[in-house]
């Protein structure tokens, strides 16, 4: 469609493009009719419908119009920038029309959408949003992007299976990573488990030699028992201080022989076996860790009650103990930084979740998986808290704190059915005479080898009962009663067994917020890391420089947490290998006539990008630290400070431009 | 007649949970208008002055939550401004009660739907704004 008359040369000429998206607009908003529609506005030169306006086709059809009509402001009307900005501005640029004097109006995830039984109303709105993106589209202003360098190193934050895959690949590729890892071993939580589904191959068996592989790489340097504690800068130049915490062991010296913790006379709960057994206050982590040191934790330890004791310095004949360390910060640079802290399982509430924490019988997997370890507190034998006798019959209660409206509605994506299936496989193997109660609402069972693994299951002879129970009751002897309702049958069942097993759901840990908050990557609604894109974006976050991998993002079992690893390392190359990142060209301009030197938007702006000159008495901006906030724009009492892109004016004509038809 | 609803978003959170609310197809009145900034300390009083001015019975300022600003204490900012603008508003008898400000983050489309549909109705309740007779606008 052509607009009868032309503007003058010199002035704006506009291209408006509707998108019908299929039928995802046009089922609901009359698209030739707000097409009709913008050619009417001022500026607007010529309009096009198209079904797909993102397609091959519907870009090609910008770009003849941008040619046919010399267009120097082109508005798309279509899904939403935060998908589709990117490519409309490559698509203009192309076309010589510079990106920033491109406008994109969202009729579909903020008007067809919303409104699907109101096709006059959403049909009136989809108007008055081209209205108001045609009248920004005139006040637009061409911008460019700046390029920064990105510097070569890159920060890892923690260091399970996820962490150290993007680690080893980054490493591979040449480039120096600091792996920075909270725990005095690297590993997470797989390097807690016997054996791992759907294989149930021993875990610390190929987890030990990665492990060492990650220590051998001579660009990755390990920071364990270290947290990052601040980030500053943006993609390409990020600065990261990062705290060591003191391990009083001296890890140049130490050899991690373990005489020192022979000495120590002090027992305190084994937080790696889920607090199970003892270990004393000076120990090695566990046997395969890496770094393989010594730690002491002087929490517990005798001197920090004041006491003399020398037991571990008189040991160690490497003269490794050093009660004189303290913390230590350093401060790293780097031009990507992938997030892989993991995940956590629900901390069931004592007289809560099935007498959890008040019948010494009822325990959560992981708390399981460390029975069941060779390398566990027990040697793998499975016996219950309460009198060490080895429990005969067992019931796995799934989805403990997910799936449930009270804790959390989140389903553990197939991990925590798998795992509790996984422990009562292993245990049957071992003992095929012990009964096994499997209780669950719906088992998910998605990836390869994994239906398998059910069904392996059931041979077995794992007893599936469908039905969340209603209580667990403990008798004298300690012996626990699962009632639950069989859904399938429809009858209700009491079942006595000798322990109880909590197959606990997946849930974000305090770091989770912590980093979230430094990093300022969103959290999704199970509180977990959101990522850019739920498709096409799993690995990225709103961030630039800054992805995410493993369970961090969502519940994950092994294989997708190592592919994330390595596809965060390769997200994360794509910037360090051609060494260069684009900054939007968003950032605020002072107006130095008009500046009054008043220095409220100095107070205000949160990265001190803003320098009051004294002499001059004018506030200048300092663009590479500005991040386009446009705080600083709306303090202005004289109007001298503008977000570019964001001017008052361009703000402004969006706002006069409402509500006109309606 | 539904009352018409300005709300002004913010780039990182409440745009992307409004956009979450479509994909989802949580439904809100269509006389809802969203206008994206790239933090919600962008928003200066005139805006929604401005707003007022051009038809709007029902301003809404939609932020991240506090400590989850993309750039940290912007949304405080806001904060306090839109205080002072909802005291204003009082003074030049629109009522502060139409201006409101609500932390919305990316993963709350629900919420973005019905904080849309919850002020609809508290602005529908309280009728078209005063400012519309005075001034003429339609
Ligand atoms: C009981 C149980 C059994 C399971 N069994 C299996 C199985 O058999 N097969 C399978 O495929 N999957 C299994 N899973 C899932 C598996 O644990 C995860 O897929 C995997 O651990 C995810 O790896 P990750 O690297 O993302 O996180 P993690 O392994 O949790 O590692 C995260 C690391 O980050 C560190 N960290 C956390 N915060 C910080 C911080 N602020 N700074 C620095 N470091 C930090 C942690 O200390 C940890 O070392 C099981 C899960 C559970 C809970
Ligand atoms: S707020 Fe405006 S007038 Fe005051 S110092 Fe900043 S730019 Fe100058
Ligand atoms: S736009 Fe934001 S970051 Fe940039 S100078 Fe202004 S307040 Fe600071
Ligand atoms: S970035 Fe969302 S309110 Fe500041």
């Amino acid at each position: 469609m052509e607009k009868k008359e032309k503007v003058n040369e010199g002035e704006e000429r506009i291209g408006v493009f509707v998108c019908r998206c299929g039928v995802n607009i046009g089922g609901v908003v009359d698209c030739d009719e707000v097409a009709r529609y913008a050619a009417t506005l001022p500026g607007v030169v010529c309009v096009s419908v198209n079904k797909f306006t993102c397609s091959d086709s519907g870009q090609a059809d910008i770009q003849e119009h941008i040619r046919k009509y010399n267009l120097n402001r082109v508005v798309v009307a279509a899904c939403t920038p935060k998908t589709h900005e990117p490519t409309f501005r490559v698509c203009c640029e192309e076309a010589g029309v510079n990106q920033y004097l491109f406008e994109f109006v969202n009729i579909r995830d903020q008007c067809s959408w919303m409104h699907i039984w109101d096709h006059e109303g959403a049909t009136k709105k989809a108007k008055d949003l081209v209205r108001m993106g045609v009248y920004r589209a005139k006040l637009l202003e061409p911008l460019e992007e700046s390029e920064v360098a990105v510097d070569q190193n890159a920060v890892v934050i923690g260091a399970g299976v996820a962490g150290m895959q993007a680690a080893m690949d980054l490493g591979d590729m040449g480039f120096h990573v600091y792996l920075v890892e909270k725990e005095p071993s690297i590993g997470g939580r797989m390097a807690r488990f016997d054996k791992v589904f759907p294989t149930n191959d021993c875990s610390i068996c190929i987890l030990g030699p990665k492990m060492v592989e990650v220590a051998r790489n001579e660009n990755i340097e390990i920071m364990s028992y270290s947290e990052v504690v601040e980030v500053k800068g943006f993609v390409g130049n990020f600065e990261a201080t990062i705290e060591h915490k003191p391990r009083y062991i001296d890890v140049d010296k130490c050899t991690g022989c373990a005489q020192c913790v022979e000495k120590c006379p002090v027992e305190v709960p084994y937080d790696f076996n889920e607090g199970f057994g003892t270990r004393r206050a000076a120990y090695v982590p566990f046997p395969q860790a890496v770094p393989l040191r010594g730690v002491i934790d002087l929490e517990n330890c005798l001197r920090s009650e004041g006491k003399e004791c020398k037991a571990c310095i008189k040991a160690c004949e490497r003269d490794a103990i050093d009660f004189s360390q303290e913390k230590k910060y350093s401060k790293v640079k780097a031009g990507v930084i992938i997030v892989a802290p993991g995940f956590v399982t629900y901390d069931p509430e004592p007289g809560n979740d099935y007498g959890y924490g008040m019948d010494d019988n009822v325990i959560t997997t992981m708390e399981f998986e460390r029975l069941l370890n060779a390398a566990g507190p027990t040697e793998g034998h499975v016996i219950r808290p309460s009198d060490c006798k080895e429990p005969m019959r067992l019931g796995f209660i799934n989805c403990v704190g997910s799936r449930d409206v009270k804790t959390n509605v989140h389903c553990s994506g197939g991990v925590c059915c798998m795992f509790n299936m996984k422990n009562a496989i292993l245990l049957k193997e071992k003992r095929p005479e012990i009964s096994c109660y499997l209780f669950y609402m719906d088992i998910r069972a998605p990836f390869r080898g994994y239906e398998e693994f059910y069904n392996r299951a059931r041979e077995l002879g794992i007893r599936f009962v469908r039905g969340r129970p209603s209580e667990v009751i403990e008798k004298e002897n300690g012996n626990l009663v699962i009632r639950a309702e069989d859904t399938l049958k429809g009858v209700v069942r009491n079942i006595e067994v000798d322990l109880v097993v909590l197959g606990t759901g997946i849930v974000p840990h305090s770091d989770i917020e912590k980093l979230s908050k430094m990093l300022k990557i969103p959290r999704a609604a199970d509180g977990l890391l959101m990522e850019a894109h739920p498709k096409l974006g799993p690995v990225d976050t709103v961030l630039g420089g800054v992805f995410v991998a493993g369970g961090a993002s969502g519940p994950k079992d092994i294989p997708l947490s190592v592919a994330q690893g390595s596809g965060a390392a390769a997200r994360a190359a794509r910037l360090l290998v051609t060494g260069k990142a684009k900054i939007e060209g968003i950032t605020a301009a002072s107006d130095t006539e008009r500046c009054i030197g008043c220095s409220l938007c100095v107070d205000v702006c949160p990265y001190a990008a803003l320098t009051l000159d004294e002499k001059e008495n004018r506030v200048m901006v300092v663009e590479a630290i500005c991040k386009g906030c446009g705080t600083c724009a709306a303090s202005c009492p004289v109007g001298a400070m503008e977000q570019r892109h964001f001017k008052t004016e361009q703000v402004e004509a969006q706002v006069k431009n409402l509500f006109a038809l309606t | 007649m539904e009352p018409k609803i300005v709300a002004f978003c913010c780039n990182w959170c409440s745009y992307a949970g409004a956009d979450l609310a479509g994909v989802s197809r949580y439904q809100y009145p269509a006389a809802v208008r969203i206008l994206r900034v790239m933090c919600s300390g962008r928003v200066e009083p005139v805006f929604i002055f401005d707003a007022f001015k051009n038809g709007a019975d029902g301003v809404i300022v939609t932020g991240c939550h506090p400590g989850e600003c993309h750039y940290v204490s912007g949304n405080l900012n806001a904060e306090k401004r839109v205080e002072n603008t909802r005291k204003a508003l009082e003074y030049l008898g629109l009522g502060a009660e139409r201006l409101r400000l609500k932390w919305i983050s990316a993963s709350e489309g629900l919420k973005f739907a019905e904080v849309m549909r919850e002020f609809t109705e508290e602005i529908k309740a309280l009728g078209p704004s005063p400012i519309k007779s005075r001034m003429s606008v339609k």
